[in-house]
Formats: structure tokens, C-alpha cells, sequence
């Protein structure tokens, strides 16, 4: 057997169904309906209606990605310090949701949030004002930090594992206070996993168009919606793709700052 | 204090990632067609469940397509990880950037793009079509997962076993498969849990006619969630749950070990 043959059908499949759909998302982006040249789909991004879309899709998202940080970061130290033995343990809690199907538990959330919904109707037993987010993007904000929070605390807790005991309890012989530790110490060696969560959880919000279809009503529009009504409604896919193509130049920023990390992150650990 | 702060935050946290879970399953036995209102408790949705042809035709294909293509992805991406461990690193570090686009690719990109390819090959949108989508996006899931297994391995265990006159393929079913089951293992697994959960990527290779539960789910949206659908999500839920349950109960590893010690003792 040789090493070529082996590799056959893989480099096959992977030039077949992951190269070549994307060179023809290019291609279609690039071009018009007669298969001419333009940049016109791509230009239209500026226009009011997509520029609105996506600077929406980034605030939301930007506010996501912060807030499953701040939540999932003291929930990975926590977790490391409990010293549960079975480390799959952990990874179970947070995949095990994913068995009840995504769309069904982010339209369980419209149940709970409505305005008789389950949440107000406890927060008036307990003579509380009312939370009246179901339909606005505080909604979708609290959709997307309820999909991804565990893309960010996985990341986080593995990097955290990581971090050998000795080196925290050095820097405490050394004089650092316990703040000192965690800020010099403890979030630097963090940040290979801070990174590779950040990416996990921005580019999916970033792109979503189901949490804003099922929590956002059907008024407020990113940009995942703006492309995924020129696949499915409307039929332009050149139109589509080329609105694509700019999702990518974030998608591509962002896999570069992982790639450089990584490299980073290598060079530290040797 | 401390303790005491931490575990209530651990609490509400979870709190936040399985109330949804808990909303659905008290759906799944509400006796009224709309969610909006609580009508007593029952049973009947499980029952009906079983009588909705359309309902038991998107369950099949979901599990199918969650087999079949954690199945074929588990093959293509455990040989390709084998041939990868053999090459130059240069050619190792391509491969795996492509592996890595569809992990970090948005959903929806990877979505049109495979369905721009269907459209171009003239394929008929439907249950291939989604299947090999699936297979798409689930290969990277078991390549990640074999890789790591693979680079723990002693090469001279390899070789060992065929200077003992072993043939490549009793070399690699005998000595390194055992030692990389593990990864393959919890690679097919991962690909099957993805798979099941897919929606974007399904929604944009499907064909009229042919739904997993999700599209199905989705178009239900804006007429109402059938109640069955509940049911039937809670009883995969549950499912799971107790294999879960029943796999960390069996013994393994260190408990198997003392059992197979102590009948060797007397």
C-alpha cells in the first residue's frame, strides 16, 4: 500500500466538496447574470439597506462574543479548580443539549420570553417589572449567547487544564497577590483558548440568520438574512455570493489572528 | 462564601443552558395545540407521534443521513489521517488547512457554496445531495479527533509487527487500529451529533420533498410547532441521555482491571 493511495480519496473529496464550491462562490460573486466581470455584487454592501444589515450583524455579534466571554471565563476557572476527574465529563454538559434539536430550543426561548411568557410571568408573582426583549435585538443578543456559550468555555477550560499548578504556585512564592497572579499568570497563558473561543462564537453570531428569523420577529434583518433571501426568495446568487465574499474577508481576518497564535503559542510551549 | 458563590453562579449558568430543555419537555405533555397556553397535562402526543407519517419520514432520513455520513466520514477521514502521518510535513500542513475551512467557515457560506456546486453539476436536489454535505462538513470533526491519536503512536510498533512477519493490513488492524479506536470513536460520535443538529447547511442542499426534522421544524415556524414534534425531540433527549447514563455506569478501565484481577486471585 502505498502513502499516495491512501491520501487518494480524501485530497479527492476535499478539492471536490470544500476548493471548489468556494472557488465558485467566487466565481459567481465576480460575475453577472451574462457572465461578465463586475465587483458590482460585491459593492452593493455600501448600499444603505446591506450596510445597515451588516453593521447590525457585527454590533450584535461584537456584544455576543463580550458577553459569552465575561460569562464563560469565571465558569472555566471554576470548573478547572473543581478538579472533577473525568475531564469528558465536563465536555458532555455542554454537547449534550445539542441532541434536542438547535431551532426547537431557540423557539423555546419565545416561550419563555414573551410577554405572558414563563419569565414574566414569575418576575410578576415576585411584583418585578417586566422583561419585554422578544422581538428585538436584545432577543437575538440572548439567542446567540445562549447557542455558542459553550464554543467559548470549552476553549477557554482546555487552555485553563493546561496551565501546570506550579507555575501559579510560583508566582504566589514570588510575592504576586492573588489578583496579580490571575492578571500576569493565569489570563496570558489563556489566550491561545481566549482566541480560538472568540473566533467560535463571532463568526457563527456574525452570520446567523435563524436566531434573528425565530427571536428577532421578522422586522430586523442581518446579514445572514439579506443573503440567505437572495439564495432561497429571491434567486440571486450572484447577488448572494458576492455579499458572501465580504463575510469571508472577516472570516479570513479571523483565521489568520488564530493562525498566528497558534504559531505564538507553540514557540511559549517550547 | 466562596464555595457558596460558585456554586450558585455553576447553578444559574446552567440554569440559562437547560431551561429551554425543560420548556420543551413540559411542552411535549401540554394538552393544548398552541404553546401560548398551559390545557392540563397528557400523553397523546406521544401517541399521535406515531401515527404522523411526515414526522416518522423526517426522523428516518435524519437518522440516516446522521449514520451514513458520520459512517462514511469516519472511513474517509480515519485513512486519510493514516496517510497523513506518513507524509512530508509541508503536504501534512495543506490538508490540514483545508480540513480546517469547514470548521471555521460560517454555516451559511459552506451551505451555498456546496449548493452552487449541486446547481453547476446539474445533481437533483434531495437525500444525496444532503448526504453529501453531510459527509462534508463531518470529515474535519473525525480527522481533529484521530489526529491527536495518531501522533501518540510508536511508528516502531508498526514496523515491529511487520518484521514479525505481519502483513500491512493485520500491522494495522492488529497493532495501530486498538490504539487509535478511541479517536475513532468519539470522531463518530462528534460527526453524528453534528449531522443531527445541522440545519443551515441542510436548508440550502436540500430538495423540495425530502426534510430531516430541522427543515422540517423550520417550516413549521411560522404555522406552529406540532406538539408531536416536542414530544418526539424530548424522547431523543431522553434516549440519549440514559445511554449516556448507562455507559458511565458499565465499568471501565481501572474497575474492569480489579474484576479481571480478583477471578484470577482465588
Amino acid at each position: 500500500m502505498n502513502k499516495k493511495t491512501l491520501a487518494f480519496p480524501y485530497v479527492l473529496w476535499a478539492a471536490a466538496f470544500i476548493v471548489i464550491p468556494l472557488c465558485m462562490v467566487f466565481y459567481y460573486g465576480m460575475t453577472d447574470t451574462t457572465g461578465a466581470f463586475t465587483l458590482e455584487n460585491i459593492i452593493t454592501i455600501a448600499t444603505a439597506e446591506h450596510a445597515k444589515a451588516l453593521l447590525l450583524s457585527i454590533e450584535l455579534s461584537f456584544v455576543s462574543t463580550l458577553i459569552c466571554f465575561l460569562l464563560a471565563y469565571p465558569l472555566a476557572m471554576i470548573l478547572t479548580n473543581m478538579n472533577v476527574s473525568q475531564h469528558s465529563f465536563i465536555v458532555l454538559i455542554f454537547i449534550l443539549p445539542m441532541w434536542m434539536n438547535f431551532l426547537l430550543r431557540t423557539l423555546a426561548w419565545q416561550t419563555l420570553l414573551e410577554k405572558t411568557g414563563v419569565i414574566n410571568s414569575i418576575l410578576g408573582f415576585l411584583h418585578l417589572p417586566a422583561l419585554e426583549i422578544i422581538n428585538t435585538p436584545g432577543a437575538i443578543v440572548l439567542g446567540m449567547v445562549y447557542n455558542f456559550l459553550p464554543f467559548m468555555v470549552l476553549p477557554i477550560y482546555n487552555a485553563l487544564t493546561k496551565i501546570d499548578n506550579n507555575v501559579i504556585n510560583a508566582a504566589r512564592d514570588l510575592g504576586a497577590n492573588g489578583v496579580q497572579t490571575f492578571f500576569r499568570v493565569t489570563l496570558p497563558l489563556s489566550v491561545p483558548g481566549i482566541i480560538s473561543g472568540v473566533t467560535m462564537v463571532f463568526i457563527p453570531a456574525l452570520t446567523t440568520f435563524v436566531i434573528s428569523t425565530l427571536l428577532g420577529g421578522s422586522k430586523i434583518l442581518l446579514i445572514g438574512n439579506v443573503i440567505e433571501q437572495e439564495f432561497t426568495q429571491t434567486g440571486n446568487w450572484h447577488l448572494g455570493s458576492g455579499l458572501s465574499i465580504v463575510l469571508m474577508i472577516f472570516i479570513i481576518v479571523n483565521m489568520v489572528i488564530e493562525a498566528i497564535s497558534d504559531r505564538e503559542g507553540e514557540h511559549t510551549s517550547l | 462564601m466562596r464555595n457558596t458563590l460558585r456554586k450558585i453562579y455553576i447553578a444559574l449558568i446552567f440554569l440559562f443552558l437547560y431551561a429551554p430543555i425543560l420548556t420543551l419537555i413540559v411542552l411535549s405533555f401540554n394538552d393544548s395545540r398552541t404553546r401560548a397556553k398551559w390545557g392540563g397535562f397528557t400523553t397523546r402526543w406521544y401517541l399521535s407521534m406515531f401515527r404522523n407519517q411526515a414526522i416518522l419520514q423526517a426522523l428516518t432520513n435524519t437518522l440516516i443521513i446522521a449514520f451514513l455520513s458520520a459512517l462514511i466520514a469516519t472511513v474517509i477521514g480515519t485513512v486519510a489521517c493514516i496517510s497523513m502521518q506518513m507524509m512530508k510535513r509541508g503536504s501534512r500542513a495543506v490538508i490540514m488547512g483545508i480540513t480546517n475551512i469547514p470548521m471555521l467557515n460560517a454555516d451559511i457560506v459552506t451551505g451555498i457554496s456546496l449548493m452552487l456546486l449541486f446547481i453547476t453539476l446539474g445533481l437533483r436536489f434531495g437525500f444525496m445531495t444532503i448526504l453529501l454535505s453531510h459527509i462534508t462538513f463531518n470529515i474535519p470533526y473525525v480527522i481533529l479527533s484521530v489526529m491527536p491519536r495518531m501522533k501518540q503512536l510508536n511508528p516502531s510498533v508498526y514496523e515491529a509487527a511487520l518484521d514479525l512477519g505481519a502483513s500491512h493490513i493485520q500491522a494495522f488492524f492488529k497493532v495501530v487500529f486498538p490504539d487509535i479506536l478511541p479517536g475513532v470513536l468519539s470522531g463518530f460520535l462528534m460527526a453524528f451529533t453534528m449531522s443531527l443538529d445541522d440545519f443551515i447547511i441542510t436548508h440550502f442542499t436540500k430538495g423540495p420533498g425530502v426534510d430531516t426534522l430541522s427543515t422540517k421544524i423550520y417550516t413549521e415556524v411560522k404555522k406552529g410547532i406540532k406538539p408531536e414534534m416536542y414530544a418526539l425531540s424530548t424522547l431523543i433527549f431522553v434516549t440519549v441521555l440514559l445511554l449516556l447514563i448507562l455507559v458511565n455506569k458499565t465499568p471501565s478501565g481501572k474497575s474492569t482491571e480489579k474484576r479481571k484481577l480478583q477471578p484470577a486471585k482465588q
